[in-house]
């Protein structure tokens, strides 16, 4: 499937590296339509500097990233934003505003300068808050939300921006293990019924079993594994990278793993 | 999103902005009357009321709401920019230095323009001063920033006290009063208009992009803002309009750190609504300290920054009180 779609995002000879310490070296990524694709690695191991690598938000030290076929420094700030959207890792909310005007912001790379948001700009946002279940927060100020709740506005404002590729950075943060699996299973359906792509940085490895089709396994002193979730995703894989024994247990729909 | 609350909200504060003209024109020691004032203005002949309005007052009126509107908007930026509720137009060090120019042009005996402009060059000065120190290798950190200005500003404290103490007694009421914040000497010509106006305009061009930059810097440029761009327009625009207030009427406190959180409040919280409600209220509740810092203890003046304080402080706790807290 891959080698025959036209990739969303790739990565070429990518070299990454942050404070000397080296975290990957010649990465070749391919994200395609229709394809979730899993980070894991230890903590340190630079899953989220590859997420901010593929964002622009820092140069790697050799190789490039292409959105389209464009490389992602090309792109402009805001035209790149109505491709790529992410999840960070934690949000900061200082500043009051309601929930519904935070996930409205989603819409900012969309809207020219001097244009309000249109009542199918407010439609969405509406329905994302709906899809993250926290419709009935809409007028909340942003700051009396639980860590859950705003992790579940994260999300909703992502859905607003409706971008091509889902960056998720920890995306199970916060929420309760039946919200993590639902609005993951959202926004798998929306990728494979829409032909997005999305690209998750977890340490929850049944998480980026159950929904990942490819796996980016990194160890942490510059290699990594890649390929299909089946393949990469192996306790021996898994025990190298993690330097604890990890085990599986099979049950009817896939296989679980845990530490020893 | 621009809701009918928004519009009510922008048409009461264009109805206070005509109200307080009216109030300041009319107010002094000389108690003009609104009803006197509105016919001098449709032309009726005054002899020396007419002097007084168009000589005094309306400049002075203009002077005020200028000065106010310009802290004000400045106030929206530095908090956007410092993401930090308590930052205010001076919280970088621009105050200081002008007052440290216009100290000492005072102290030297000058007076009138060459004070005003010897403030606003200690303001540019001091605006570069920050500008240069606070960037290194490109990245431009709230807190770096921050601390930068505050520690400039600090700098500029001891060099005010070094001056107010060396000073002979008489120059020592003028620098108070100017430090204090004063309209009685100040005329604020189309200049300060233009400086406005200019802000005005190009903050409404990047309004909805303070709103994604107020959720922080990386949201922000996730969500399509050039994030260094901006907050070097928003750094330069938020000091030149500092720079403009304090050479029309000396440091006047609190306008710029108060107005844009009553806004807050009372819901403006989109920057589309924030900007051009905060130009309002923060001239008209300038013109009205003004009014009360001139007919208080009439014929005799009070400095417009100890009113603006006396007037904010109940003003601002009455609306923090009443404002509920989120529901749920």
């Amino acid at each position: 499937m891959t080698n025959t779609a036209k990739s969303i995002l790739e990565t070429r000879a990518l070299d990454l590296s942050i404070g000397g310490k080296t975290l990957c070296r010649n990465l070749h990524l391919k994200i395609a339509h229709g394809e979730c694709i899993g980070v894991l690695g230890q903590n340190g191991t630079g899953k989220t500097t590859l997420l901010h690598t593929l964002l622009n938000f820092r140069v790697a030290d050799k190789g490039e990233v292409l959105l389209c076929d464009r490389p992602v420094s090309d792109w402009p700030r805001k035209e790149l934003a109505t491709k790529l959207g992410i999840l960070f890792q934690n949000s900061s909310d200082e500043m009051p505003a309601t929930v519904l005007e935070t996930a409205l912001l989603g819409r900012h790379p969309h809207l020219a300068n001097w244009q309000w948001e249109s009542s199918t700009d407010l439609a969405l946002a509406h329905a994302s808050l709906a899809a993250m279940g926290i419709a009935a927060l809409a007028e909340r100020d942003v700051t009396t939300l639980s860590g859950g709740e705003r992790q579940r506005l994260a999300m909703a404002t992502l859905l607003t921006q409706a971008p091509l590729l889902y960056l998720l950075d920890e995306p199970g943060n916060h929420l309760d293990i039946a919200f993590q699996v639902k609005s993951l299973a959202l926004l798998r359906e929306q990728v494979i019924e829409k032909r997005l792509g999305l690209c998750m940085a977890t340490h929850d490895i049944n998480l980026a079993a159950r929904f990942c089709d490819q796996i980016l396994l990194l160890t942490g002193d510059g290699g990594f594994l890649l390929g299909p979730t089946h393949e990469v995703l192996t306790p021996a894989n898994l025990s190298k990278a993690y330097g604890c024994e990890i085990r599986e247990a099979s049950y009817e729909r896939g296989k679980v793993f845990f530490p020893e | 999103m621009i809701q009918r609350h928004h519009y009510i909200l922008l048409a009461l504060l264009l109805a206070l902005t005509v109200g307080s003209f009216l109030v300041s024109f009319s107010s002094g020691s000389v108690d003009l009357g609104i009803g006197t004032v509105l016919q001098l203005l449709f032309g009726a002949e005054g002899g020396l009321e007419q002097q007084i309005l168009f000589e005094l007052r309306i400049p002075r009126s203009i002077a005020a709401f200028l000065s106010g509107a310009l802290l004000s908007l400045s106030g929206v930026i530095m908090q956007v920019l410092l993401r930090n509720p308590l930052a205010d137009p001076y919280i970088l060090g621009i105050s200081g230095g002008a007052a440290v120019a216009a100290l000492a042009s005072i102290l030297l005996g000058f007076s009138g323009l060459w004070i005003s402009n010897a403030a606003f060059g200690g303001a540019m000065l001091s605006i570069l001063i920050v500008f240069g120190l606070a960037r290194s290798q490109n990245s431009w950190s709230a807190t770096r920033l921050l601390l930068t200005g505050v520690v400039i500003s600090a700098g500029w404290g001891a060099m005010i006290n070094i001056l107010l103490t060396t000073s002979a007694n008489n120059s020592v009421y003028s620098m108070l009063f100017w430090l204090m914040g004063d309209l009685s000497q100040s005329s604020a010509g189309l200049p300060s208009a233009f400086v406005l106006l200019g802000g005005f305009v190009l903050m409404m061009a990047v309004a909805p992009s303070l709103n994604v930059l107020s959720r922080g810097d990386l949201q922000a440029a996730s969500l399509g803002v050039n994030v260094a761009r901006l907050k070097l327009i928003l750094y330069f625009s938020a000091s030149v309009l500092t720079a403009c207030a304090v050479t029309i009427a000396g440091s006047i406190g609190f306008v710029g750190l108060v107005i844009p959180h009553m806004l807050r409040l009372l819901g403006a919280r989109d920057h589309r609504v924030l900007i051009p409600a905060s130009i309002l209220l923060g001239g008209s509740f300038l013109m009205i300290a003004d009014s009360f810092a001139r007919s208080i203890i009439a014929p005799q003046q009070l400095p417009v920054g100890v009113v603006t304080a006396i007037i904010g402080v109940p003003a601002f706790l009455l609306i923090l009180r009443r404002t509920k807290p989120a529901p749920g």
